[in-house]
């Protein structure tokens, strides 16, 4: 594909000239739709939802999909992408998830949450759901904070880190430990898929949809819960410009949660991890 | 006529979901009413049916399970007993929010807390007065016999998909527990999914085909002036179940000076209280609410005109006595409201009951007339 470059300014185009089908170069998904999405700029929420509404394009998956979305900062997912959407009670989303496929064992489901809705107040849910193996994929976006609420410590909120209910820092004789839940997950035999991605920058944000794409296909292949772990940057929340929150997170997160497969069998094997 | 068979009342509420085309129950075991669960896996209705049944992990899971599956336009229930209702408040105020059709059933024990695993009726408040947070009523229904625990499961679903809301059943331990002769209704089939579009494509989350919209459950709103347009529209629906499905027995009611109000267990109970009451010349009625909510308000005011007092008897320390009050009180009549019952577990006798209304009315059986305040 030829782009044309402007170089001296009696060769300006018109703007017409340049938008061309034959100098297109990227296209967002049919899917994703033309609201102004509420998230800060910096958030990694645009990102993950840009590459969920492609793959469920790309693998023509608009009529068999439910999703679910949870309380938390990603409680509005249902006005971005254009499928059918239930709004789920704080952490309660592997519960509703699991009421949907098991009536409708033909529809793809799947459970967008953040830290504090999957491993705070919906652990319990979440154990379970991935115990039986439900069919049903699990995105969960790990920025360390209660985004929605104004930045409260979350259950994966790191030691030392400042939040609105851990001004001096995360103390963990206080407050316990950062949860690895991912890791936890990753122990159930009811999991076929489980993983930890980012989407911080292209490279990540690339690996990250290949990653969601197998998820998806595990679960259209009846192999049991998959999870996907995205660890991801809250610059309002953690009070940082987006380039900083960026390399924040590589600094300090990445490390505590370290990025790769942590499980990819089939249904029914434990994980060595 | 349908097949007879002698059956627990717990036992009939599983029978009845696989006869009535139910397509999911999601459950936690809990006293008094775990045959429910178990009578279904007992029975297998996935190889039948197609029916789900599932065992979730708690009564805070069960009821979103309910949630997700009734958003897709099926038939789905759970049960429980009161401190798992409780549990379930949560997910119920969001049903109702996001105006769900689904079946709950309570079969309660004695509380507060853990309390006892013996009948109670203490959940009255809990259940038409809303029970979680918000301003919502479910359809609320009271069986008083195995019978119309069974009856009860296939009106509750039609209910429930009429006005797009939460119904319960309200039963209790007793009746949950004991057995009686029920006529079974026929094995109905489970909506297809054709049927199923046909009746909920402007709502379910099904999958967004190409000529429609994408359908969002939801209860959340943040506009305001939305969310009180969302709320006028609840009430005008549960006014609407007040004018058109309030249903009751009244027995002996036309020429009683004293009207005992019972439902379930304690309507058994009174149900005797009356015969022997009227085998000692008193002349007292029993009207029995078979939907808690709507209230039968207006049977009892055309009641309040005529009778001298009104006995709420009941197995609680005294809940609906109160809409009978309200009830009385805006029809502008002066008859008297009492209110005897036993808590704990306990059930009343008919003799007991018969004493009780006789010593709390014992100034108009004196005087023959309404004594006014």
């Amino acid at each position: 594909m030829e782009l044309n470059v402007v170089t001296k300014p009696e060769e300006i185009m018109d703007i017409k000239e340049i938008i061309k089908p034959e100098n297109l170069v990227y296209q967002k998904s049919e899917l994703l739709n033309d609201d102004i999405m509420h998230y800060c700029p910096g958030c990694s929420h645009g990102v993950v939802h840009k590459i969920l509404a492609e793959l469920i394009d790309e693998m023509g998956l608009q009529e068999k999909t439910v999703g679910i979305a949870p309380v938390g900062c990603a409680v509005f997912a249902y006005n971005y992408i254009d499928i059918d959407w239930q709004e789920a009670a704080h952490g309660r989303a592997p519960a509703v998830a699991t009421g949907v496929a098991r009536v409708n064992p033909d529809n793809f489901v799947f459970t967008y949450q953040g830290d504090g809705d999957l491993a705070s107040i919906g652990a319990a849910e979440i154990m379970h759901a991935c115990n039986r193996g439900e069919n049903i994929l699990v995105i969960f976006i790990n920025n360390g904070i209660y985004g929605m609420t104004g930045g409260q410590m979350a259950p994966t909120t790191l030691e030392g880190m400042v939040t609105a209910t851990t001004p001096n820092g995360r103390n963990v004789d206080l407050n316990g430990y950062p949860m690895k839940i991912t890791n936890l997950i990753a122990q159930l035999p009811g999991t076929s898929y489980v993983t930890r991605q980012a989407v911080h920058t292209a490279a990540t944000a690339r690996k990250c949809k290949r990653s969601l794409k197998k998820a998806i296909q595990n679960v259209l292949d009846k192999k049991g819960t998959s999870f996907v772990e995205v660890v991801s940057t809250c610059n309002s929340g953690w009070k940082m410009s987006p380039v900083e929150a960026n390399k924040w997170m590589d600094e300090n997160m990445i490390p505590y949660y370290p990025l790769g497969d942590l499980k990819d069998s089939v249904k029914g094997e434990h994980s060595e991890n | 006529m349908g097949e007879l068979r002698l059956m627990k009342g717990n036992e009939v509420l599983a029978e009845a979901a696989i006869r009535c085309g139910c397509d999911g129950y999601f459950g936690y075991p809990i006293t008094p009413q775990s045959e429910v669960m178990e009578t279904l896996m007992a029975r297998q209705p996935w190889n039948e049916t197609g029916m789900t049944v599932l065992q979730a992990e708690s009564e805070v899971a069960s009821i979103n399970m309910v949630y997700g599956a009734a958003a897709t336009g099926k038939k789905v229930m759970t049960s429980s007993s009161s401190p798992g209702i409780s549990l379930m408040a949560e997910g119920i105020s969001y049903i109702a929010g996001a105006e769900l059709p689904c079946l709950i059933v309570n079969v309660q024990r004695g509380g507060p807390g853990l309390g006892t695993i013996q009948p109670s009726q203490a959940d009255y408040f809990q259940s038409v007065k809303g029970g979680g947070h918000g301003d919502y009523k479910m359809i609320v229904l009271a069986p008083a016999s195995v019978q119309e625990m069974n009856d009860f499961v296939d009106l509750g679903f039609e209910l429930a998909f009429k006005y797009r809301n939460p119904a319960m059943i309200l039963a209790d331990g007793a009746i949950g527990q004991m057995m009686e002769k029920v006529e079974l209704a026929d094995q109905k089939q489970r909506w297809t999914k054709e049927e199923i579009l046909e009746m909920s494509s402007d709502w379910a989350t099904t999958g967004k085909t190409a000529n429609r919209k994408k359908n969002i459950v939801t209860s959340l709103e943040m506009d305001s002036d939305k969310m009180e347009e969302n709320n006028r529209r609840f009430q005008e629906k549960y006014r609407k179940m007040e004018e058109e499905e309030v249903r009751y027995e009244a027995i002996q009611c036309d020429d009683a000076e004293f009207v005992i109000v019972a439902f379930g267990t304690s309507a058994r109970v009174c149900q005797k209280a009356v015969e022997i009451a009227r085998a000692k010349g008193l002349k007292v009625g029993l009207l029995r609410p078979i939907t808690l909510f709507p209230f039968p308000k207006k049977a009892i005011q055309e009641l309040a005109r005529k009778a001298k007092g009104f006995l709420s008897v009941e197995m609680s320390a005294g809940q609906m006595v109160e809409d009978i009050k309200l009830s009385v009180y805006e029809a502008g009549s002066n008859a008297r409201v009492n209110y005897f019952g036993r808590m704990g577990g306990l059930i009343p006798t008919p003799d007991e009951v018969v004493e009780a209304l006789e010593e709390k009315f014992s100034w108009e059986l004196s005087y023959g007339v309404k004594r006014s305040y």
